[in-house]
């Protein structure tokens, strides 16, 4: 049984998909040979081509996943059983729908059960993996360099200074402002939904589309040298290659603004994208940035084949939650100040 | 053998052209290639896998539609501290056949638009751009074209749009960049685009449209670097007939071209939200 649901909301032109997809961990079905064993598969994959002779990953994806960048610190262990895993997304679908309690704040919100917005109602991969980094093997972010420390604390001064997030537009975070979101990256990570995306190729292209802010990532694969060093973009220079069955981007020329888990701007970025079995592709990435960590680190991530078309995610052009935010907190400001001087009895 | 045909191409392209091909060329090219009813020529584009013409590449508009697709004189701009840097440049118009049949009501609105453009122009506010709007504002877009779904990528506010070659639907909710379907017509590729809302405009001039809008676009190759681009619009609430504008649209051969990110919503938070900036001492 496959769903799209669109919600409209407020007059918006929101477009919000939600996908059921045939394998659904939590409904206790059958999980493909190449999740059970974490993107493995257990026969050879053949792996289909494109027209012009490159790797086909053309189609739609998700990189909806339960599993957490880094190990939670009271895991020791690479991997859970089967179980394990269905037991954890249960538990957590659980406590993403306790945040719909009718007549709350958030219910008005997102009602995330009635609109298959929790992950475990969409598709996904599941993956055994207790982080999606691999490497170092403990499966954490290593620690900083004493750089990567200072820059760190300079850059949270330097966010103090600025003040309360509600006292000024830049003060919000990047995604609320419907500038750049964690699935656009790079490198590209799930939330809690809408993690769909369309690959298309052509000679010489491999074309990303992002759901989620209309996105798109163009990666050139004809070898052309990255952008000058001056010309820097939030999402980077970006360059592909096939290395065998597995397109290569490399992308530099980070700004300061995104700043992935305390890089610095001048993070270099190495994503492979496999298609490992016809409904997963394994996506790794390398986090390389000597001023922030001494030695690179690398995480992965199974994705899922998925179901189109994707839609219209006008984000910027309906984003009356930014501008509620903001003239809320200056309604407050207003009513303490005519509060404070009224004269008390 | 068509691949490898373009990929010969481009090859040739990078060292023989210059960034933009002449205007003059262009405009003799384009003559060239449309009769007087707008028919196409002879010219056959090179192929893609799939025996249809190959118009995948970066394309820009070159002429002043962006400011008004009616025939304009030069004028000031309406930020006076940006004095000649922001003038309108002068344009004979990309329009068919005479004026831009609007109904009357429509036609004061239009007018109200265009003195009210300072505060209601969605191009200011970094909005969606709409379909044609989109075509033929300054800035490139790419063609991404496979069998099934062509892309159209632009630079200005990352507007993309997919027409849809084989999986024709209608429209599932309005959108500002629309509902595309595709097809070929031998050498055309005509798209069909519905399901827009009422919130985009045609250019800096105030000309607009309601969510009746219907576009149907015809790019045609009429050269190695040079498209035809026609747009037919109907839209029965706000035009007394369906009209059309053409114009030529050309392929930026400059060797490093590509669509460079144009995150403008960062741009205009000040504009739309900084009024509401905590005020110092409140």
């Amino acid at each position: 049984m496959n769903h799209r649901f669109l919600v409209s909301a407020s007059g918006l032109i929101v477009l919000i998909a939600g996908m059921l997809l045939p394998t659904m961990p939590a409904a206790g079905q059958a999980t493909s040979a190449a999740a059970k064993t974490n993107g493995t598969p257990a026969k050879p994959y053949t792996q289909p081509r494109t027209p012009d002779g490159q790797p086909d990953l053309q189609g739609f994806w998700t990189n909806t996943t339960y599993t957490p960048l880094e190990r939670p610190k009271d895991v020791n262990k690479e991997f859970f059983t089967q179980e394990e895993a269905l037991e954890l997304i249960k538990k957590a679908a659980e406590v993403e729908g306790e945040q719909t309690e009718p007549g709350t704040i958030l219910d008005v919100h997102y009602d995330f059960t009635q609109f298959g917005l929790d992950r475990s109602q969409g598709g996904f991969s599941l993956n055994l993996r207790t982080s999606m980094i691999v490497d170092p093997p403990g499966g954490r972010i290593p620690p900083m360099t004493a750089a990567g420390q200072k820059r760190a604390a300079e850059r949270a001064e330097a966010r103090k200074r600025m003040g309360a997030a509600t006292d000024a537009v830049q003060n919000q975070s990047l995604s609320v402002r419907c500038i750049l979101m964690d699935r656009d990256g790079p490198p590209m990570l799930a939330g809690a939904y809408n993690n769909n995306y369309q690959f298309v190729q052509i000679p010489g292209y491999v074309m990303i589309l992002v759901e989620m802010l209309h996105d798109v990532r163009i990666i050139p694969l004809d070898g052309r040298p990255q952008m000058p060093q001056n010309v820097r973009q939030m999402m980077g220079s970006s360059r592909g290659r096939w290395e065998g069955n597995t397109l290569v981007i490399e992308t530099t020329n980070f700004t300061d603004k995104t700043a992935f888990q305390g890089a610095s701007e001048n993070m270099r970025l190495t994503e492979r994208f496999t298609r490992v079995a016809e409904d997963t592709m394994r996506y790794q990435f390398t986090v390389d940035d000597p001023a922030t960590w001494a030695k690179p680190w690398t995480a992965e991530t199974p994705w899922k084949k998925s179901i189109g078309p994707l839609f219209e995610h006008a984000c910027h052009e309906g984003n009356y939650g930014l501008y509620n935010t903001l003239a809320g907190a200056r309604a407050e400001e207003k009513r303490a100040a005519e509060g404070a001087n009224k004269p008390s009895k | 053998m068509a691949v490898m045909h373009r990929e010969i191409y481009q090859v040739r392209d990078r060292f023989k052209r210059s960034t933009i091909v002449p205007v003059a060329m262009a405009t003799v090219l384009s003559l060239f290639a449309t009769g007087a009813a707008g028919q196409t020529s002879t010219y056959k584009a090179p192929r893609s896998a799939d025996g249809k013409p190959n118009l995948n590449g970066i394309w820009q508009a070159l002429n002043e539609a962006s400011w008004d697709v009616e025939g304009h004189a030069a004028a000031p701009g309406i930020v006076t501290a940006l004095g000649a840097a922001a003038a309108v440049p002068p344009g004979m118009g990309v329009v068919e056949g005479g004026p831009i049949p609007y109904q009357p009501a429509a036609a004061a609105k239009k007018k109200e638009n265009f003195e009210k453009r300072l505060t209601l122009d969605p191009e200011i506010k970094c909005y969606l751009p709409g379909v044609p709007r989109a075509t033929y504002m300054p800035f490139p877009f790419q063609i991404i074209q496979t069998q099934k779904y062509i892309m159209m990528v632009h630079t200005f506010a990352r507007a993309v749009r997919t027409i849809y070659m084989d999986d024709h639907k209608e429209a599932p909710a309005d959108s500002w960049m629309g509902w595309s379907n595709g097809h070929w017509e031998g050498e055309t590729l005509v798209v069909d685009t519905t399901g827009f809302n009422d919130q985009t405009w045609f250019d800096r001039a105030g000309n607009f449209h309601s969510d009746a809008l219907h576009v149907v676009e015809r790019f045609t190759a009429t050269g190695p670097d040079h498209l035809l681009y026609e747009a037919t619009i109907e839209d029965p609430k706000v035009f007394t007939r369906p009209w059309k504008m053409s114009m030529p649209i050309y392929r930026r051969v400059d060797k490093s071209a590509q669509i460079m990110d144009f995150r403008c919503v960062e741009f205009v938070e000040d504009l739309i939200y900084g009024h509401l900036r905590k005020q110092p001492g409140k």
